[in-house]
């Protein structure tokens, strides 16, 4: 059985302040995030009554203290945004959550809208430092000191598949998507081998095939078990072994392809037959193999590479996935999958205008050249790490980006569209209008559930376990003609 | 020497001759594309942070997740 798709992506984003004593990056990321929120709707915060990061996909509780804040504190660190996203203060991370799509198109036009909304907010921030100061802001995963912060994706599955069908069929596959998915980086980490340049910049911290954990000893497949659905119908798989990614191309095929693939394994079409003999291993050489040429070692004794084992699973969608049932922009995904393995294949280098790691490589190499610099050198290091700065006047991807050197898939204008309106198809849809209309009369928010203060003496929580319901089609008459008591009333009868 | 090998080998010093003859287009076209690549390596030196020893060193993240 098949499941609506409904995925979402969340980003941590690196954060300093330039010249600033003893630069704080929770002080800055709160003040980041703080000011955002001054901006629009104000003193709702995060209904943690709805999460729990500790229960295992593999069917038991993990032991641990569950970081919780208190209400003065919730409403600092968290924001509910207008597009039905959220943002808040994660460690010492701002975060960025999409809200729910059921495309790959539309979630690379809401996680680009992120990034807008995280320069919005470093530009009115910086009018509150001294003028020397200056916050900057990158879409990365690492500070090449062995500390890696995440960019996570979430896809909605049915409840009825195998925790295990989906560690063997899904992590030969998110090992070898990497030469599609990677941002490149300078350099090795967390005791991997030495390399002057990776496909990756998360491999290296990647030590267990699975188990629970985001922040040491990372697995491939991660089995936290929190749905935010109906957890007797839906699982939420959260993946955390791909990287930022700056290109809007990288992001549409990372999102789309694996979408794709868990779809196969939700119709056990996707046995153990790719199963590597050490993905922990294989992980790292596909990172550090430019050539995408390197053979894995499989279970059964084959060697592939890892494109032939991203064909694989190409053959796989186009054997069980029929036309008739392709919505347009999977038919385009799985086109634009073929056609990227065939540039991998010929010549990985001719893809500098689509996948980050190539771009960035190009850049690298040339910089190299014209200034007789080595990989160490920290001018190189530098162009690493400003290939992901957001700012659009100093951000290297960003000026590619304004020269037409790289590949656009959406119109700026989408974009910045997207910073304010939700996706019209599914919960997000609710959640954004509501914030929009009542912004006063709602107490609290999270993934599936409203919390609503129409009047002084009660709080009325509406449950949306079905995250491809609270669509405009399902609730727009009644979000435009109702006031918010009528709505809440509206709703809870409807559930009765 | 039979006729159709000498034809053969000379086909061959054709080709070969040929294949060194650079492209024009492709001169063209790779001319085109170090400029472009110069052009950008400029405003890379223009915007790369200044002082980039002492700001890489001192990036430094908590670990997030």
């Amino acid at each position: 059985m098949t499941v609506p798709t409904i995925m979402g992506t969340e980003t941590e984003y690196g954060i300093s302040v330039k010249n600033a004593r003893d630069p704080d990056p929770v002080a800055a990321s709160t003040l980041v995030v703080n000011i955002y929120k001054d901006r629009g709707i104000k003193g709702i915060t995060w209904d943690y009554d709805q999460e729990s990061p500790l229960m295992d996909a593999r069917g038991f509780v993990s032991e641990g203290e569950t970081d919780i804040p208190d209400q003065e504190n919730n409403s600092l660190i968290n924001d509910v945004l207008a597009n039905g996203g959220r943002y808040y203060v994660d460690h010492a991370h701002p975060e960025y959550c999409t809200p729910e799509c059921t495309n790959a198109r539309d979630l690379v036009k809401y996680e680009k809208a992120g990034d807008l909304i995280l320069d919005l907010s470093r530009l009115a921030a910086q009018e509150l430092l001294p003028t020397n100061q200056e916050i900057i802001i990158y879409k990365n995963n690492s500070d090449y000191k062995g500390h890696s912060y995440g960019a996570h994706e979430n896809y909605l599955m049915s409840r009825n598949v195998p925790f295990q069908d989906i560690v063997d069929g899904l992590t030969p596959f998110l090992v070898t998507r990497q030469p599609i998915t990677g941002s490149g980086k300078i350099g090795a980490e967390n005791g991997a081998s030495e390399t002057d340049y990776q496909i990756s910049q998360r491999a290296d911290f990647f030590e267990t095939e699975v188990g629970l954990s985001t922040m040491v000893a990372r697995p491939i497949i991660n089995t936290r078990d929190e749905p935010h659905a109906d957890e007797a119908l839906y699982r939420r798989l959260h993946v955390i072994v791909g990287d930022s990614n700056m290109s809007e191309f990288s992001i549409y095929l990372k999102v789309g392809i694996t979408a794709i693939v868990l779809q196969l394994i939700e119709q056990d079409v996707v046995g153990d037959e790719f199963r590597l003999s050490d993905p922990v291993l294989a992980i790292k050489t596909v990172s550090r193999d430019l050539s995408c040429k390197e053979p894995l070692a499989l279970e059964d004794g084959r060697e592939w590479t890892p494109i032939e084992v991203q064909r694989a699973y190409l053959e796989l969608a186009h054997k069980h996935i029929s036309t008739a049932d392709m919505s347009d922009v999977v038919s385009d995904v799985m086109k634009t999958w073929e056609f990227v393995l065939d540039r991998l294949d010929e010549d990985p280098m001719s893809l500098d205008r689509h996948l980050d790691w190539v771009i960035k490589k190009r850049l690298i190499d040339a910089y190299l050249r014209r200034h007789n610099l080595t990989h160490s050198d920290h001018q190189i290091r530098m162009l690493d790490l400003q290939y992901h700065d957001i700012r659009p006047n100093k951000g290297l991807y960003a000026r590619l980006l304004k020269n037409g050197r790289v590949e656009r898939l959406l119109k700026h204008e989408e974009i910045v569209q997207a910073i304010n309106n939700p996706p019209v198809d599914t919960r997000a849809y609710f959640r954004g209008m509501c914030l929009q209309k009542f912004p006063n009369e709602i107490h609290s928010a999270s993934w599936n559930s409203m919390i609503f203060c129409t009047d002084d003496s009660s709080l009325d929580k509406i449950l949306m376990d079905r995250p491809h319901f609270g669509t405009q089609e399902m609730t727009g008459d009644l979000l435009r003609d109702c006031t918010a008591a009528e709505l809440v009333q509206a709703v809870l009868t409807s559930n009765d | 020497m039979p006729a159709e090998k000498q034809q053969d080998q000379k086909d061959k010093r054709t080709q070969e001759t040929e294949e060194v003859q650079p492209d024009q287009e492709v001169v063209e076209q790779g001319e085109e594309i170090k400029e472009d690549l110069d052009q950008i390596l400029d405003e890379i030196d223009e915007i790369l942070e200044e002082d980039s020893e002492e700001f890489v060193e001192n990036y430094i993240q908590r670990g997030g997740e």
